[in-house]
């Protein structure tokens, strides 16, 4: 054991929504909720392709994700073929993969603005089932870049792609930062 | 000093090169690299085209084919280092005695790294490398302190090359078995070190439980910062008692020793963690970029603050400080 090993202070995690609107949303209906669902992730798929080809064997899963803000859950098969995402109650017995986090961790790890690992790290994110599967999936993610703002409000033609622009850029992000001027080539 | 940065798909390579990397890392998407994770690393395709994209920002682009070819299947690896040659790649990080001869005899202009699997922790072993095969490049084992670093530097001609963030691997780098005992894959042949097909965490009364290949390693409380399923840092009841066997959940930062590790004539820092999310990549690379900036600037440098991104939320200076040996 090294010594030398120092705890830091545990950091601020990704927001929580406030338990008085969960309340609020759990007498809503999911029907509204389904179609937009699966015309996102058709958008995915569309806009993603790639996504496909690191997900490999694993988008014939089911992966359970399940926001501990929110008053229900969601059951995702990315299948190539047919693709389904459906919001449900509860997650039901007997999916490959079950993942736990804040709403906005999990939208945050979707797009690759929040790791992952440092999700896990500090316990706002939990995991049960295939782990190969789940990790295929965060990779797969992860290199495809996704922006939720511009997919869902893509739907709305190029005005909506143009509105989710100025939104992103509204709400920051984070900067470029400064590209290397590199050395002379090696080889 | 160069800042050697990981690269686990296209969107991270781009991540890294925009977040300062002076050189990016990478590797194909079979068992030819240390992190053959699912859904992780590079087509041919994806290789050529990131090469691509990092020298069009004067990036160097180096890649790691650093497992330990198998009987029987050494095509995969003569393969793997014809294409990376022909995708550009600015260096190979070879471990294997036979790649790297294959490499050498093969492609003869093309620079070799000698990866940290390799395990070469001292001057004549560096100095074999560097004579049988040309190696130009040796990146040191997490084992050596700074003034052995300094040793080594002192007495060889290689270029030398250290981690200075990102997991740490505290055994006998490139022969430690500890995941192939558990999972019957081994981290230096298949390429992956407790690998996620034998990784399971249950949750049973708000502790999270992980188990590798069906043995228990950790249980973390309510609450508690969690780590990698792995032996090495894993939880165990012995007759010596109970608690962590070899090293705590801990990641490297060895920022503030920077100013330490160049002044013993180091060439280049490496931040571990291709398996890690463009978050990662782009928030450890700009941190360590800063603290480059500052030092080639006469200024201190910068706490890198990134204990959020560490394994077990904790960080360790691990041997270059060590109090023992």
């Amino acid at each position: 054991m090294l010594n030398s090993a120092t705890p830091n202070a545990a950091p601020s995690g990704p927001l929580v929504l406030p338990p008085w609107l969960t309340r609020a949303m759990t007498p809503l209906p999911l029907g509204p909720l389904q179609p937009l669902l699966a015309l996102t992730l058709s958008r995915i798929g569309r806009l993603h392709p790639e996504l496909y080809g690191r997900l490999g064997e694993h988008a014939e899963k089911s992966f359970g994700i399940a926001p501990t803000d929110l008053p229900f859950a969601f059951v995702l098969e990315p299948r190539p073929e047919r693709p389904q995402a459906r919001a449900v109650r509860e997650l039901p017995p007997g999916l490959d993969v079950r993942i736990r986090g804040s709403l906005s961790g999990l939208i945050g790890m979707a797009e690759g603005r929040i790791d992952g690992d440092a999700l896990f790290f500090s316990r706002t994110l939990s995991i049960e089932g295939d782990m190969e599967a789940t990790l295929a999936l965060r990779n797969a993610l992860d290199d495809a870049r996704l922006d939720f703002g511009t997919l869902l409000l893509g739907c709305l033609g190029p005005l909506g792609t143009r509105l989710a622009e100025i939104l992103r850029r509204q709400a920051g992000g984070v900067p470029p930062g400064p590209v290397a001027s590199g050395g002379p080539s090696w080889n | 000093m160069e800042l050697i940065c990981p690269a686990g798909t296209p969107a991270s390579l781009e991540a890294a090169v925009e977040a300062g990397a002076d050189a990016v890392y990478c590797g194909f998407r079979d068992e030819t690299n240390a992190r053959n994770f699912p859904g992780l690393n590079f087509s041919r395709e994806e290789l050529r085209r990131g090469i691509a994209f990092a020298h069009r920002h004067g990036v160097k682009a180096l890649v790691a084919i650093n497992t330990f070819a198998r009987a029987g299947a050494f095509s995969l690896w003569q393969a793997a280092i014809d294409d990376a040659v022909a995708a550009g790649a600015d260096a190979l990080i070879l471990a294997d005695l036979a790649t790297l001869a294959y490499a050498a005899r093969r492609h003869p202009g093309q620079r070799l790294h000698v990866s940290v699997q390799a395990g070469a922790a001292n001057p004549d072993a560096i100095r074999f490398y560097a004579e049988s095969f040309g190696a130009q490049r040796i990146v040191l084992p997490r084992v050596l302190g700074v003034t052995e670093i300094a040793s080594i530097v002192r007495e060889t001609s290689c270029e030398t090359e250290v981690f200075v963030f990102g997991g740490l691997c505290v055994m006998e780098e490139g022969r430690c078995s500890l995941s192939s005992y558990a999972t019957g894959k081994s981290p230096n042949m298949h390429g992956v070190c407790s690998p996620a097909g034998n990784v399971a965490y249950a949750e049973r009364d708000g502790r999270v439980v992980s188990t590798l290949g069906g043995f228990t390693i950790n249980s973390f409380d309510r609450g508690e910062p969690a780590g990698y399923p792995t032996l090495c840092k894993g939880r165990f009841v012995t007759p010596h008692g109970t608690g962590y066997t070899f090293e705590e959940p801990v990641s490297l930062d060895a920022g503030v020793l920077l100013p330490a590790l160049r002044d013993a004539g180091v060439t280049a820092f490496k931040i571990e963690g291709r398996q890690r999310g463009r978050a990662y990549i782009a928030g450890v690379v700009r941190s360590f970029r800063d603290i480059l900036t500052a030092l080639d600037s006469g200024r201190s440098a910068p706490m890198t603050g990134l204990a959020a991104m560490s394994e077990g939320q904790a960080n360790t200076v691990g041997a270059y400080r060590k109090a023992w040996r």
